[in-house]
C-alpha cells in the first residue's frame, strides 16, 4: 500500500502497480480537481506538485508516490479563500469550460518558482530569467487549453507573479 | 453608482471560483453513495463487415471482472437509426445490438470491472475476428449524393440568377479548388457518462450540450419512458459541437447499468473519442468567382463535396460563406456528400462557415490580387445590400464598418500591397485579412423562476454552460431586470427536470435561454407591480415610472422590497414562467453577426516555420452580454483559427478507415506559445430583430474568419498560395526563396 501526503492528508492510495497517481486521485472523494484530458502526458490537464515540482501525475504510477508530498488544485488555497493565482484566473477569465483549468494553475504555481529559481527556458535570453510575457507562454505550453484561453491565462499568472514578486 | 451585474458589465464568471478551485464536478466526477463500476470499451478494428467470432472467456476470468456486454447479452435496443425523421439527435444509437460493425473504433465489447486498471486489461483479452466487407472511407471530389437539407435545415444548392453565364461574362475569373482535412473538436474533457438503473429509473450523469435531446435518445435507443429519464451535465468540459448528441460511452454505461442493475462509469480515453465521439468531416471546396475589370464581383460559385456517414444525416453548409458575405450578380452554392463507413461525422465549432471561410475568404484574397486590388478594398467594394442567396433584407449589416475600423486599428496602410515586400532579418512577413460573418439563430426555449420572501431568486432551465459562460450571462439578465444583486440570483442548469431550452450549439444559447429568461423575469415584474397596486399606501404612487433597483420597486419617492411584495402575496415565494419562440422578425430578416480579422505572420525563409506574430478582430454581435466572457469566447475562436490554418489534421488511414494520429502529440492543436497578443474590438450595437435582448451569436464568430485572415498573411508573406489545409511547412518550403 502506498502511503502519500495529498494536500497534508494522508491517504492511502491503490497498490495496483498498473494505476496511476491520476487514476487513483479521481477515484477519492474530494481529489477530483484533477483532470484527465489525454492519459499520455499531453495536454497538462493532470499536473499537479509532487515534491513541489510540477509533473503530469497520469505518468506517474501511484506506487512511485510512496512517502511524497502531493499538492493538487484542492490544496493551493487556504480554505475557502483562493490562491492569488486562483483569484487572477477569475479575474482576467483564464478559462472557459474549466476542464483544463486545475492543471493550469497548478502548472502556473510551480513555474513561478522555476523563474524565481532562475531555471532558464527555450526563451530565456543571455539577461537571465525574468518574469515576462514570453517565458510564460513558453513554459506554459504543456498545458493545452481548447477553449484558446491563452491570452488570458498569460495575463492571470502575469499579475499573479508580479504580486509575488513586490508585495505590496 | 452602476450595478456591476448589469447586462454588459465583464462581471466575473459566477463558477469560477468553483472551476478554479477543482470543485466543480465534471461527468465523471459526480460522487454517488458507492463508487461505481468502471466500463472500458472494446472497438473494431475493421471498417465494415460482422463479428465472426467473439471470444470473452479470458476477459470474464481475469480479476476484478464483472461483465463482459457485447451483443450476446446487451438488453434491447431499438435499431440504430430508428426513427430517421426527428433528426439525429435522437435517433436511435443503438451498439452492441447485432453482429454488425458500423466504422473503424464502434463499440464490440463494454468491459465492466471493480477498477479501471481491470477493465482496461481484460479489454485486451477479448478476442475478437470479423467478417470484413467492402468499405467506403474516403470522400472527395467524387461525392455526388445531393443531401435532402443541410444543418440548420438550409437547401443543398442555392442559384441566383445565371451563373454560367455570368461568369463565362467575366472580365477577371478565377476557379480554384480548396481541401481542408478531418479535425477533431478535441474539447479537453473527454466524452464520459456514469449510469445508474434500478429497474425503472435510469439516471445518466453526462456531459452533453443538449438535454431535451440526450433524453428523448436514450428512451428511443433503450425502449424506455422518456419521463423515466434523468440526464444531468451541470458542468461541461468543452463541446464544441462533439458534444451536441449523446455519444457512444453514454449509451454503454446505461446498457451496463441496465444489464447489471448497478452503477457503471464509462470514460472514453482521448484514443476512443477520436473513434467513438463525432469528428469533422474533409472538405473539398471548388470556388469560382468571376468580377468586372474594376473589381466588381459577377459570379459565386461555390460547390462543396464531403463525406456523411452512413445512416447519420449530416450535411455541413461550407457553402454558407460564398451565400452571404458578397454582393454579386449570379450565385450558385451546391453541396454534395459521399456515404461512408466511417465514424460519425458532425458539428464542429461552426459547422459551415468555420471550414467554409477558411475556403472561401482565401479565394477572395485571390480574386483580390488578380484584380489587382487591396483585400480590404475589395471586399469593401462588393458589400450587399440585401442577402445574395435568399434576397431578403439584412436584420443589420455591419461587415463594412468592422473592415474600415480593424484596418485602421490594425495599420492596414503600413503594408506594402505586393506579397513577399516585408522582410525581418531571415523571416518573410506578411499581413492578411478576412471578412468574418456567423449566422444568428434564436431557439425556442423556456425557464421558470422563483422569487422567494428572502428576496432570492432562482432561475431553472435544462440549459448548459459549455464554457460560454451562461450561469453568468442569466445572472446577470435577472440581476438587471429585477434590480437584485448578483449574488441573490442562482441559476440552476444542466438537468432535464428542468423546462425545456434551446441547450449549447450554433451560438444560439446566449440569447435564446436568455430572452426566455428575460420573459419570465418582465413577468414576474408584472406580478409584482400588481401586488403593488392593492397596496393602501402605494395609492397614489408613479406607477407609470415603476422601476427595480436594490431590491426594491421603485415608485417616484415611494419604494417597497420585493419581499414584502412577495409576502403581500400570500404565499413563500412567487413562480412564473418565461419563454421565447422564433418569429417573424427571423422569417423577414436574414441574421447574421460580423467580424474582421487582421492577421500578421512571420515565415522563416529556411525552415518554413509559420508564426503568428498579432492578430485584431473587430467584431459587431448585437448587444453585448458580457464584454468579459464575450471576449473570451471571440479569443477562443480566434486561436482555433490559428490552430486549423496551420496545424489539425485528422490522417484517416483508407485501408482501414481509420484516424491514425488519436492523441495529442501527432494531432496538433495550437499551443500557449503558438498564440500571439490578441486585440479585440467589439462595435456593439443591439439588433432590434434578433432577439428581445438584442443580442447575436458569439461562439462560433471568430472562427469564421480567423484562419483565412492568417492563412492570407502567408500568401502574403511569401507569395505561396497553399490550399489543401493545413499550412505546415513542408507545403512552403520548396517554394521559399
Ligand atoms: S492527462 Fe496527463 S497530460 Fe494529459
Ligand atoms: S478552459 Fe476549456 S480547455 Fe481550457
Amino acid at each position: 500500500m502506498a502511503e502519500l501526503s495529498v494536500n497534508g492528508q494522508q491517504v492511502t492510495l491503490s497498490d495496483d502497480p498498473r494505476t496511476t497517481l491520476l487514476d487513483t486521485l479521481r477515484e477519492l472523494p474530494g481529489f477530483t480537481g484533477t483532470k484527465k484530458g489525454c492519459d499520455h502526458g499531453q495536454c497538462g490537464a493532470c499536473t499537479v506538485l509532487l515534491d513541489g515540482r510540477r509533473v503530469n501525475a497520469c505518468l506517474i504510477l501511484a506506487v512511485q508516490c510512496e512517502g511524497c508530498e502531493v499538492t493538487t488544485i484542492e490544496g493551493l488555497g487556504e480554505g475557502d479563500q483562493l490562491h492569488p493565482l486562483q483569484q487572477a484566473f477569475v479575474r482576467h477569465d483564464g478559462f472557459q469550460c474549466g476542464y483544463c483549468t486545475p492543471g493550469q494553475i497548478c502548472s502556473a504555481y510551480a513555474m513561478l518558482e522555476e523563474i524565481a529559481n532562475g531555471e532558464p527556458s527555450d526563451v530565456t535570453d543571455e539577461d537571465g530569467v525574468r518574469l515576462s510575457r514570453d517565458e510564460i507562454r513558453e513554459r506554459m505550453s504543456g498545458n493545452l487549453c481548447r477553449c484558446g484561453a491563452y491570452a488570458n491565462i498569460v495575463d492571470a499568472i502575469l499579475e499573479a507573479g508580479q504580486r509575488e514578486e513586490s508585495p505590496s | 453608482m452602476t450595478n456591476s451585474a448589469s447586462i454588459g458589465q465583464p462581471l466575473d464568471r459566477v463558477d469560477g471560483p468553483l472551476k478554479v478551485s477543482g470543485a466543480a464536478t465534471y461527468a465523471a466526477e459526480h460522487q454517488l453513495d458507492h463508487a461505481p463500476l468502471v466500463g472500458w470499451i472494446v472497438e473494431a478494428t475493421i471498417p465494415t463487415g460482422r463479428i465472426k467470432a467473439l471470444d470473452t472467456s479470458a476477459a470474464e476470468n481475469s480479476a476484478g471482472v464483472v461483465a463482459v456486454l457485447t451483443h450476446r447479452d446487451s438488453p434491447a435496443q431499438t435499431p440504430f437509426g430508428e426513427p430517421d425523421d426527428e433528426g439525429r439527435f435522437t435517433q436511435s444509437r443503438a451498439m452492441l445490438r447485432d453482429d454488425r460493425i458500423r466504422y473503424h473504433g464502434f463499440p464490440v465489447a463494454l468491459v465492466i470491472a471493480d477498477t479501471l486498471a481491470n477493465a482496461r486489461h481484460a479489454a485486451g483479452l477479448v478476442e475478437v475476428s470479423y467478417e470484413s466487407e467492402p468499405a467506403v472511407t474516403v470522400a472527395g471530389e467524387d461525392a455526388d449524393e445531393k443531401p435532402d437539407e443541410l444543418d440548420g435545415g438550409l437547401d443543398a444548392d442555392v442559384s441566383r440568377g445565371d451563373f454560367e453565364r455570368a461568369y463565362g461574362d467575366a472580365d477577371v475569373t478565377l476557379d480554384v479548388t480548396y481541401s481542408t482535412p478531418n479535425q477533431a473538436a478535441a474539447a479537453m474533457e473527454p466524452h464520459a457518462t456514469i449510469a445508474e438503473y434500478d429497474g425503472e429509473e435510469l439516471w445518466v450523469y453526462t456531459s452533453v450540450q443538449l438535454i431535451g435531446p440526450a433524453v428523448q435518445v436514450l428512451a428511443n435507443t433503450l425502449n424506455l419512458d422518456p419521463d423515466k429519464i434523468r440526464v444531468l451535465s451541470p458542468y461541461i468540459g468543452g463541446g464544441f459541437g462533439s458534444k451536441l448528441g449523446l455519444h457512444n460511452e453514454a449509451v454503454l454505461a446505461c446498457l451496463g447499468a441496465m444489464h447489471l442493475e448497478r452503477p457503471v462509469k464509462v470514460v472514453q480515453h482521448r484514443r476512443h473519442v477520436f473513434h467513438n465521439a463525432p469528428h469533422r468531416g474533409n472538405s473539398v471546396q471548388r470556388i469560382r468567382l468571376g468580377a468586372s475589370r474594376d473589381g466588381k464581383l459577377q459570379a459565386i460559385g461555390h460547390d462543396s463535396f464531403m463525406p456523411r456517414a452512413r445512416d447519420y444525416a449530416f450535411a455541413e453548409p461550407t457553402g454558407a460563406s460564398a451565400r452571404t458575405t458578397y454582393r454579386t450578380d449570379a450565385l450558385l452554392s451546391r453541396h454534395r456528400v459521399k456515404t461512408v463507413d466511417i465514424s460519425l461525422i458532425d458539428s464542429c465549432r461552426a459547422p459551415g462557415h468555420s471550414i467554409g471561410s477558411l475556403a472561401f475568404e482565401s479565394a477572395i484574397d485571390e480574386m483580390a490580387y488578380r484584380c489587382g486590388q487591396d483585400p480590404v478594398a475589395f471586399r469593401l467594394a462588393n458589400m450587399p445590400d440585401k442577402d445574395p442567396s435568399s434576397g431578403k433584407p439584412f436584420s443589420s449589416h455591419d461587415l463594412a464598418e468592422c473592415l474600415r475600423e480593424g484596418a485602421a486599428k490594425f495599420g492596414w496602410d503600413q503594408r506594402e500591397s505586393a506579397p513577399r515586400s516585408h522582410e525581418r532579418g531571415r523571416q518573410l512577413v506578411g499581413y492578411g485579412v478576412a471578412s468574418t460573418i456567423r449566422i444568428n439563430i434564436l431557439v425556442k426555449s423556456t425557464t421558470r423562476i422563483r422569487l422567494s420572501d428572502d428576496g432570492s431568486l432562482i432561475a431553472w432551465a435544462n440549459m448548459t454552460d459549455i464554457g460560454t459562460g451562461t450561469y453568468t450571462i442569466l445572472t446577470q439578465i435577472a440581476a438587471d431586470i429585477l434590480g437584485l444583486p448578483a449574488g441573490q440570483v442562482q441559476i440552476e442548469l444542466g438537468d432535464s427536470a428542468y423546462p425545456a431550452s434551446c441547450g449549447s450549439g450554433g451560438s444560439f444559447g446566449a440569447g435564446s435561454s436568455g430572452s426566455a429568461l428575460r420573459d419570465a423575469c418582465m413577468k414576474l415584474r408584472e406580478k409584482l407591480v400588481d401586488i403593488a397596486r392593492k397596496q393602501e399606501s402605494l395609492k397614489s404612487a408613479d406607477f407609470d415610472g415603476a422601476r427595480f433597483e436594490r431590491g426594491k420597486l421603485v415608485l417616484g419617492d415611494k419604494e417597497v422590497p420585493l419581499t414584502e411584495l412577495v409576502r403581500q402575496s400570500g404565499h413563500d415565494y412567487l413562480e412564473v414562467e418565461g419563454k421565447v419562440e422564433p418569429g417573424e422578425e427571423h422569417e423577414k430578416y436574414s441574421q447574421h453577426s460580423y467580424g474582421a480579422q487582421f492577421a500578421e505572420v512571420t515565415v522563416d525563409r529556411d525552415t518554413g516555420e509559420v508564426r503568428v506574430q498579432r492578430m485584431l478582430g473587430v467584431f459587431s454581435a448585437g448587444r453585448i452580454l458580457n464584454h468579459k466572457t464575450a471576449r473570451s469566447q471571440l479569443l477562443g475562436g480566434m486561436v482555433w483559427g490559428i490552430s486549423y490554418a496551420l496545424l489539425e489534421e485528422l490522417m484517416l488511414d483508407e485501408r482501414y478507415g481509420a484516424f491514425v494520429n488519436r492523441d495529442f502529440a501527432e494531432y496538433h492543436l495550437a499551443v500557449n506559445r503558438d498564440i500571439p497578443e490578441v486585440e479585440i474590438h467589439f462595435r456593439e450595437q443591439p439588433d432590434s430583430h434578433s432577439n428581445p435582448l438584442g443580442s447575436k451569436g458569439i461562439g462560433e464568430l471568430s472562427i469564421s474568419g480567423a484562419g483565412a485572415a492568417v492563412a492570407n498573411a502567408v500568401y502574403h508573406a511569401t507569395g505561396v498560395r497553399v490550399r489543401n489545409f493545413p499550412i505546415t511547412l513542408d507545403k512552403l518550403l520548396e517554394h521559399l526563396p
